[in-house]
């Protein structure tokens, strides 16, 4: 309880601190374990991926803007830090390599103020597709003014410049990923504490109620402009580290396909809530990096992934998480193990099924001609004989079986705690 | 200078159609002013003049004796007018106190702030406590304002329209709807928190109107037939013939 005289109005989140510290060591303990360069590049990939997918959540989920266009933010602050650092290069400009990613973030500031001021003053489907204009007007440039863009061929550069530092010199990989931790747990922490102030509270105000905002002294428009200049600020910085990262900066960058992709992974994540857009940052790259190296169908299964979210968790895999939480409280998980067990196993089957028959498909029209041979699950055939398909049909139709019932039963086990719940509160 | 509030021939025309035609109408400082009239007669539209929500086609608001006309909602509230509607109008996904709360940011100078942390502001939450206290919603605090009950939500929006401390309140029909007992609470409610304001209000319910207000104003399709003394209103001819005669008791 609050002491007489002194209110608390936060209680101390020791959760909270948790969650931080545990993701903290995380991002910092994982390269030592797995030391192959792929997780690098994905933890790398994963760790900017935060940061842009946050960004635009101060955009979607906290101001409720739906923005087609935040690549141009990311992009473009890209593009100036690769101009920043061959400029340092050559000798003409000096600032220390970790801290270039500022030049993004000033950059995407800029043109945050520059396009932000007028697409902010409608919000809703006017915002969107003024967001999208610009997103195409920018994309269009970037073939119209090659020496800023590089035209086709991007702009590259060379992050190994000057002096080493304690040693650091930011060529190995290992170097640039702890300089992508810093950036993102700096970046992360801004970001909440931007939605514990005023204007950040504001912000949620006019994505609910700008009616209401305005009529207790607020301009929407106002808002909303600030709400974009902070987010392209922190997209800017996204793009900095993208530019550091690969040391090419392209016109992919600040492409419709790039402003995509962060809303895919900020509404896999879940928008509604801050963290959100960093569990779907994960699930995006994950898809991204690890099963697009292993197979062609990746985006296949991310655009399935990202049709199957919308229609049957609209919140995101955050909210699947924190559903759970008045259950533990009530300490009911016991129920929920069983129905879980099952529906994973036939969620396998049922993956398996679809992966069998989704790969078949794309070997047989891709490469059948040349090879017809495949190996998948550890099992060689031939995708001209009718046998896989079938077996592969079959295993989709069997998992699509066995998972109705699977399903079922967490229903009948949710509904029975939803009661239970109801119960013990009346 | 001594009206709050005051109306110089404020024309409303939606297409050809005038819904408030000429009103002149002056609230002096300090006075609980009801405007009555049949349904249709433009009450709503009035209010939404005076807030700003609609530019007025002709005439003239002034606040304090300084024009308003033409500004915009946020810019009349900063000024010291602030409003609540007829259909509750808050903020559905925040809780109690976050609602208060964001109200009273603007008139205690947070303005679009991002360097402030909104759980160190002293200020603003012990208002905000305060806010909740005398709408009698301190025990639903940490609620969702959208699973309030009616009523409840009805005081969040009498809440949230006096927090940020306007000298000037609107209230559009703040009780319809509500059972006896909850208006009679309701009543005692504005009462309070109109102290030392200037109050106008829209309401249907005379036994609210003329336990209230200090003065009436009747609208008939979009003019004001009277302004007078609640006494001086319940005798007058125009007013019965136009209006009351059906309806008062």
């Amino acid at each position: 309880m609050a002491k007489p005289g002194k209110i608390r109005y936060q209680p101390l989140n020791l959760g909270r601190w948790i969650v931080w510290g545990a993701t903290t060591l995380v991002m910092i303990v994982l390269p030592l374990i797995f030391t192959e360069g792929f997780t690098l590049t994905l933890m790398s990939q994963i760790g900017i991926g935060v940061i842009f997918a946050l960004s635009y959540n101060m955009l979607l989920g906290q101001g409720g803007m739906l923005s087609f266009g935040h690549a141009v933010y990311s992009g473009l602050g890209a593009y100036f830090t690769a101009h920043a650092l061959n400029l340092i290069g050559k000798g003409s400009f000096t600032m220390p390599v970790s801290l270039l990613p500022l030049v993004g973030g000033v950059a995407g500031l800029a043109f945050g103020i520059l396009f932000g001021y007028v697409t902010t003053k409608k919000s809703g489907t006017t915002f969107a597709m003024i967001s999208l204009g610009i997103g195409e007007m920018v994309f269009a440039c970037s073939l119209m003014f090659p020496d800023f863009f590089g035209g086709e061929a991007g702009i590259t550069t060379n992050r190994v410049i000057g002096q080493p530092f304690l040693g650091i010199t930011f060529g190995p990989a290992i170097q640039v990923y702890y300089l992508i931790v810093a950036w993102t747990l700096a970046c992360m922490a801004a970001m909440f504490a931007w939605t514990q102030t005023p204007l950040g509270r504001m912000a949620n105000a006019v994505r609910d109620n700008p009616e209401r905002a305005e009529f207790v002294g607020y301009d929407t428009h106002m808002i909303r402009f600030l709400t974009l200049v902070l987010s392209s600020f922190f997209a800017g910085i996204a793009g900095g580290l993208n530019c550091i990262n690969y040391e090419i900066v392209t016109a992919e960058n600040v492409s419709a396909a790039r402003s995509g992709g962060v809303l895919l992974a900020t509404f896999i994540g879940g928008a509604g809530f801050f963290f959100g857009p960093i569990i779907g940052s994960i699930v995006f790259f994950v898809m991204v990096i690890a099963v697009g190296a292993m197979t062609k169908a990746w985006l296949f299964y991310l655009g399935l992934l990202f049709l199957i979210m919308v229609l049957y968790a609209p919140g995101g895999f955050a909210s699947l998480i924190l559903m759970h939480i008045p259950v533990m409280k009530e300490r009911l998980m016991n129920r929920l193990w069983l129905p879980y067990a099952g529906a994973l196993v036939t969620g396998l089957v049922l993956l398996a099924g679809l992966v069998s028959v989704v790969e078949i498909t794309y070997h047989y029209s891709l490469e059948a001609a040349t090879a017809p041979e495949m190996a998948l699950f550890g099992i060689r055939f031939d995708v001209t004989q009718a046998a896989p398909w079938g077996a592969a049909v079959g295993l989709l139709l069997g998992g699509f079986i066995v998972s109705l019932f699977a399903w079922k039963a967490v229903g009948r086990a949710w509904a029975g705690i939803i009661h239970t719940i109801q119960e013990r509160s009346a | 200078m001594s009206n709050a509030i005051e109306l110089r021939g404020v024309t409303k025309n939606f297409g050809n159609t005038a819904i408030i035609r000429g009103v002149d109408l002056a609230v002096a400082r300090g006075e609980r002013h009801a405007i009555i009239g049949p349904n249709g007669a433009g009450k709503s539209t009035l209010f939404n003049l005076i807030s700003g929500r609609f530019p007025v086609s002709r005439g003239e608001i002034l606040l304090n004796g300084e024009s308003i006309t033409g500004l915009k909602p946020f810019e009349i509230n900063r000024k010291g007018l602030s409003r609540s509607f007829q259909v509750t109008n808050i903020f559905q996904r925040m809780s109690v106190f976050e609602n208060i709360r964001c109200a009273v940011l603007w008139s205690l100078g947070y303005k679009y702030s991002f360097w402030h942390r909104l759980g160190g502001l002293k200020d603003a939450n012990l208002r905000a406590e305060e806010i909740m206290e005398s709408i009698g919603l301190k025990r639903r605090r940490d609620t969702f304002a959208g699973v309030l009950s009616y009523a409840e939500q009805r005081a969040l929006e009498i809440g949230v329209t006096i927090a940020g401390g306007a000298e000037v309140i609107l209230l559009d029909e703040p009780t319809a709807g509500m059972s006896r007992s909850e208006t009679a609470d309701a009543v005692e409610l504005i009462r309070k928190v109109s102290q030392g304001k200037t109050l106008i209000m829209v309401e249907h319910d005379m036994g609210v109107v003329f336990n209230l207000a200090d003065k009436i104003s009747v609208l008939v399709y979009g003019e004001v037939i009277a302004s007078d003394a609640p006494q001086n209103i319940r005798g007058n001819k125009a007013v019965q013939e136009a209006y009351l005669g059906t309806e008062a008791h």
